[in-house]
């Protein structure tokens, strides 16, 4: 390594290992573009080509008249934009006491909801369909979000950051008269704002992807998200290609858009996640 | 005061998390098909899990999945990651490559692959083809070939998240440690095995925690792949949950199901945690 001039033959094998592994793991996307934009001729061809002669983009745009696939794009962008808020904002005035507060009670607190993490979401489940559907909120916007608004991963990753914002500042602010929630709106959340970004790109690109709540909670087209309306075209066309891999890519973009703006926030979010706790 | 800021995140975490963990307890203890009230039948639910032919089946397939790529996601993301680790231009690109299936819709990815893994026009068969293998799987539609390829598309899609923290893990071990190494003539093999390896342990181990609770909890590829078939081929613990609660209306048996899970992962969680101390070092 100190040696960036000499290249020995162990740097080449690593070299092309990691080349073959990046081209192994985009491959799957190339053809996945390709495929959204070849003619029937194309698809069928064997061996398949990845190079497409006669690139057709009508099935973007048919995508969105077989079936409502706007609409389910529309209420994947507010159902995951709104659950990014609402953890912004739960996770952080929670994190808040965690971190700025003293309180009776609070380690055993936050342990509960750490322990909260080891609690695999498909058992809750159940309990939570019944709960929504009592409350008449199948199909509804408030289904969609509430059960999400909160994470205790969330809350544990900004108290790890709060916590290390200077006491001396927070002490300092309190003997100057200000109240808690100046605290934490004008202190502690402008300082956190790099655990914030990480839990808002986190929450954005799981939430996205998410695919069983939703299936379970909405019944109508014009609830659905956009990964129950790719379930939805893969059981009405599953042998049109080209039409579920234009579907394939529209659903992909979002996520990779966010990802690829802010991939260091979100891997230092990830990493916190395993560094944070020692 | 901090009642209030806790206020949200309590009522929050009360409906959605503590008191539904309570509720699907109390629910495995009952016959339910949420059109009739439920019926207390205390363990019956348990009994009959464990005399169902498919929930043998499912648990075995679960078991054979979560045995089969969680070694390969962990032994290849270290890989990945100590050759990455050695690269010095282009890193961040690399590693935004190899983190990109992790960020990629499950359906989606389970999409493409589908149409990878088609028997008679798909790239994978092409390839297999052009190697010169005369009769290539039938993947999907075989019983015996569908969970491989679960299997390949998981390890596919989940290899960049070890990868990343082992990336991490060896970006915390000090530089003087190796120093020290190198005066003591420790390099190569010898250094990776007697002195990378024992200081990536605490990473190693929070990589195989998460991948292990992760892989017991596969649903949405089987879901898009093969719908659990062919004849339950490919039927998981997970997918069983949602076929029994939501095709089924036996949410009794689900939830039964569902805290079978609860214990596995729980269990996985004890076991690691007791080992933690007999392998793990912390630098």
């Amino acid at each position: 390594m100190a040696r960036p001039t000499r290249h020995s033959a162990w740097d080449w094998v690593i070299f092309i290992a990691l080349l073959a592994g990046v081209i192994i793991t985009c491959a799957p996307f190339a053809w996945m573009i390709s495929t959204a934009i070849k003619p029937n001729a194309e698809v069928f061809r064997f061996p398949p080509t990845l190079w497409v002669e006669a690139p057709l983009w009508d099935n973007f745009l048919r995508v969105f008249t077989v079936i409502p696939f706007g609409r389910a794009f529309a209420n994947s962008l507010m159902v995951t934009g709104a659950i990014t808020i609402l953890q912004l904002i739960v996770c952080s005035m929670a994190a808040y006491a965690f971190a700025c507060l003293q309180f009776r009670g609070r380690e055993v607190l936050f342990l509960i909801y750490l322990a909260a993490l080891m609690v695999p979401s498909q058992v809750t489940l159940i309990p939570n369909f019944l709960v929504v559907r009592n409350l008449g909120w199948i199909d509804t916007y408030q289904g969609l979000i509430l059960p999400f608004a909160f994470s205790s991963f969330g809350t544990f990753l900004l108290r790890q950051y709060f916590k290390t914002i200077p006491r001396e500042l927070i002490e300092a602010s309190r003997l100057d008269g200000c109240s808690h929630w100046r605290i934490y709106l004008f202190i502690v959340l402008p300082l956190g704002k790099p655990a914030l970004a990480a839990l808002a790109i986190f929450a954005f690109v799981s939430q996205w992807n998410n695919f069983l709540w939703p299936l379970i909670t909405t019944t109508k087209p014009e609830m659905q998200t956009v990964q129950i309306a790719l379930s939805t075209l893969q059981g009405q066309f599953n042998t049109d290609w080209p039409l579920l891999m234009a579907g394939s890519v529209l659903a992909t973009m979002p996520v990779l858009a966010v990802f690829i703006l802010g991939n260091k926030a979100f891997i230092s979010g990830l990493t916190a996640g395993s560094f944070g706790g020692k | 005061m901090a009642w209030l800021f806790l206020l949200p995140s309590l009522v929050l975490f009360l409906l959605f998390t503590g008191l539904p963990v309570v509720a699907a307890l109390v629910i495995s203890f009952t016959q339910w098909d949420l059109f009739n009230p439920p019926q207390f039948v205390g363990l019956q639910n348990y009994t009959s899990l464990f005399n169902d032919r498919i929930f043998g089946q499912v648990m075995g397939n679960t078991g054979l999945y979560v045995l089969a790529s969680v070694p390969i996601q962990i032994v290849l993301g270290l890989l990945f990651a100590l050759g990455l680790n050695r690269v010095i231009h282009g890193k961040t690109v690399l590693r935004i490559a190899y983190f990109l299936p992790v960020v990629t819709s499950t359906i989606a990815a389970a999409l493409v692959w589908s149409w990878l893994f088609n028997t008679n026009f798909g790239v994978v068969n092409a390839l297999l083809s052009a190697v010169g293998i005369a009769e290539p799987p039938k993947w999907l539609s075989s019983s015996k070939w569908a969970m491989p390829a679960v299997i390949i598309v998981s390890v596919w899609q989940n290899l960049g998240n070890g990868m990343v923290l082992f990336l991490a893990g060896l970006q915390n071990i000090r530089q003087d440690v190796y120093d020290a190494a190198a005066l003591d003539a420790a390099r190569g093999w010898k250094r990776l095995w007697f002195i990378t390896l024992p200081l990536l342990s605490p990473t190693t181990f929070f990589v195989l925690i998460i991948t292990l609770i992760g892989s017991f909890q596969v649903f949405e590829l089987v879901f898009i792949m093969t719908n659990a078939g062919p004849a339950n081929a490919t039927n998981t613990l997970v997918f069983y949950i949602y076929q029994n609660g939501f095709q089924f209306y036996q949410m009794g048996y689900a939830s039964a199901a569902a805290m079978i899970l609860f214990a596995i992962v729980l269990f996985i969680t004890l076991v690691q945690y007791r080992l933690q101390n007999r392998w793990v070092h912390y630098g």
